[in-house]
């Protein structure tokens, strides 16, 4: 079976996004990401339906520096609520009711962590999109024939070309050789 | 041998019929690109119908006033903060079941936890009506509710009050509780973009989805995402009943005024919120033949949650007695025993007898393993949780310090048709979502499922 490249990626000009194959499972998709690093290749990525456990460490990936976004939020929404409250009580408008203090940690505490709380959420939320590079609408992979089965059963890999001099027709000839199936070169 | 066959027994499987990825992505989006059955229609009909009473009853409450409500002097709270109450509770189990069981690794949560959350965001904006339209002027309650620069008055709220606390809490609660469950279904929103036939279904889910590819390097962050909003959520759901119960606890009113108010309240909710769990999702997993993912053991699971809450207030309700006895307040006293055996008595021995006496049942297993003895001790449950909220607010109001201004609160029609519409718009919101997105998460399934392959000596 020959490789099927796309006719737009072989056409002079036009960059070649990578070669793509498709894998039946979890670990033989572990197992191809494993092999395709002992041969040199680094800029590599996997689509898959669900979170494959250990693919982060089969990838050499980092940490997702998340949480640290989160954080801030939080520690924002803190700050805002507890501006908030002081200054529209004790500055803006002072109005002593029930005889109470115009300003105090006590109560605020309800408001400051619920506004801590929501901050922390679309921190997280937003920062997990904008560091998934989402919304995007389109995406080079989704050209593979069979790139709907990424999000139903099946596991793709891809060897993305990197600056200088991809051989894409080595690389769709490795991911064969990894018994990898409906492997295709991908036009960027 | 003998072992597997004891683990099952214990531990009985959480998906039946050992699908594969393929099978359970047929099976949940076909539900959602297939015809709705002939029952779907009925159903909306009617819902549809309770809906617009309800736009009809608040249309006529905002021209009219809210004298149109039963609630007046001594008794300024009624039946719409009970309904506040009442729904708001009912949305605690959703996130309880995404978030804090998320935490403890409950892995049965897989199944129900989209269509638990769901409840939670149409239960929260039920809730919210009944506030805003005790405003009487909901057209002007942004400057009352939220820090707007108020051009007319140039005021702001009173951060000394629980009321605007209870604001926070709340709209906080419902944003978090969106994002969590949009963040969760966007994932299958892609699978469902894959599957589209039509080019308008491909546009909508392709939108929608936001591009979701399923990149490894999408998952990483996910999954922190997730989790981190699983962790801030946690404490979240337990603030916002506390918060709720504020508006009482930290009035001066005999019956209001105790300590032991948030903990009772979050343990209600979780009650309540269950107890809807349990009544729609019986219905759903019938009409849909959802058996293979929503099991006996999720059920019985869901009862036994149902049974230990019970317990809680059951044991709530007995501190706030001996409580009231034992603090030597004749006030106090005088409230609880009014509570049990004044003109309210029938409210009060309602909410006991659903609330404490009958989920007993559920110690027998063979109640809480039978579908229709769980869907109407379920039924039960919500209507005593409702009493609940009534038997705290009005009981507590209606017999004030001063003698003369006693009275009986009595509903009207408007009050009763106002909520029997807010019914209406739960349900209509809940069968939109069963028809257009997919109810169970279909990759948390297959995850588990990929899971229990890799690892089958942990099988449950």
């Amino acid at each position: 079976m020959s490789t099927f490249v796309q006719p737009a990626a072989t056409a002079q000009g036009v960059a070649v996004y990578g070669a793509v194959a498709e894998f039946a499972s979890p670990e033989s998709l572990l197992a191809a990401i494993r092999g395709a690093r002992e041969r040199g290749y680094t800029r590599l990525d996997a689509f898959t339906p669900f979170p494959v456990h250990g693919i982060d460490e089969a990838l050499g990936a980092r940490r997702s520096p998340l949480g640290w976004i989160v954080l801030g939020a939080g520690l924002a929404g803190t700050a805002a609520a507890l501006l908030l409250i002081w200054w529209t009580g004790a500055v803006d408008y002072p109005l002593v009711v029930a005889g109470k203090p115009l300003f105090a940690f006590e109560f605020s505490i309800p408001v400051t962590f619920e506004l801590a709380v929501l901050f922390a959420a679309f921190g997280a939320v937003v920062g997990m999109f904008a560091f998934n590079g989402l919304p995007r609408l389109y995406h080079p992979v989704f050209q593979h024939s069979r790139f709907e089965r990424a999000t139903d059963d099946k596991f793709l890999l891809a060897i993305e070309a990197d600056a200088g001099g991809f051989d894409a027709a080595g690389a769709a000839e490795f991911l064969r050789g990894l018994g990898g199936e409906h492997v295709e070169v991908i036009a960027e | 041998m003998a072992d597997i066959a004891i683990s099952q027994e214990l531990n009985p499987a959480l998906v039946l019929g050992e699908p594969n990825y393929a099978d359970v992505t047929r099976k949940v989006s076909g539900i959602v690109e297939g015809r709705m059955p002939r029952a779907w229609y009925v159903a909306i009909a009617c819902t549809g119908s309770l809906t617009l009473m309800l736009g009809a009853m608040l249309a006529y409450l905002a021209f009219t006033g809210i004298g149109v409500w039963g609630n007046n002097s001594p008794v300024g709270w009624a039946w719409d903060i009970t309904n506040f109450v009442f729904w708001i509770g009912i949305g605690h189990a959703g996130t309880l079941i995404s978030a804090i069981l998320f935490l403890f690794r409950q892995r049965w949560r897989t199944s129900i936890n989209r269509f638990a959350e769901a409840m939670t965001l149409f239960a929260v904006a039920c809730a919210g009506i009944f506030p805003l339209f005790h405003t009487g002027r909901p057209w002007r309650a942004i400057y009352w509710l939220f820090p707007v620069p108020n051009p007319a008055l140039h005021i702001w709220q009173n951060f000394r009050s629980p009321l605007i606390w209870d604001v926070f809490a709340v709209s906080t609660y419902a944003t978090v509780s969106a994002l969590f469950w949009y963040t969760g279904l966007v994932p299958d929103l892609a699978t469902l973009r894959d599957r589209a036939k039509t080019r308008g279904r491909k546009i909508v889910f392709g939108l929608l989805s936001l591009g979701w590819r399923g990149s490894a390097r999408h998952w990483k962050h996910y999954e922190l995402a997730y989790l981190l909003l699983a962790g801030i959520s946690t404490p979240l759901v337990l603030s916002v009943h506390t918060i709720v119960s504020f508006d009482f606890a930290v009035s001066v009113i005999p019956g209001w005024h105790t300590t032991i108010f948030p903990p009772y309240f979050v343990a209600g909710a979780i009650f309540s919120g269950f107890a809807m769990v349990v009544t729609l999702m019986v219905i759903a997993r019938q009409v849909f033949d959802l058996k293979q993912f929503v099991t006996m053991k999720h059920l019985e699971n869901m009862c036994k949650v149902m049974m230990a809450t019970s317990m809680i207030v059951g044991f709530a309700y007995a501190t706030e007695f001996f409580i009231a006895w034992y603090s030597g307040n004749r006030y106090e006293r005088f409230v609880f025993l009014n509570r049990a055996f004044g003109p309210y008595w029938w409210a009060y021995w309602t909410m006991v007898s659903c609330n404490v006496f009958i989920p007993q049942l559920f110690w027998l297993k063979r109640v809480r393993t039978s579908i229709p003895a769980m869907f109407v001790i379920s039924i039960l449950i919500n209507v005593g949780m409702w009493f609940e909220r009534f038997v705290i607010i009005v009981t507590s109001l209606h017999r004030d310090f001063l003698p003369s201004s006693w009275g009986y609160f009595r509903p009207t029609a408007v009050d009763i048709l106002t909520l029997t519409g807010s019914f209406g718009l739960f349900l209509t919101l809940f069968l939109l979502f069963v028809r257009f997105l997919p109810m169970i998460s279909m990759a948390e399934v297959k995850g588990m499922l990929a899971a229990d392959a890799a690892h089958p000596e942990e099988r449950p």
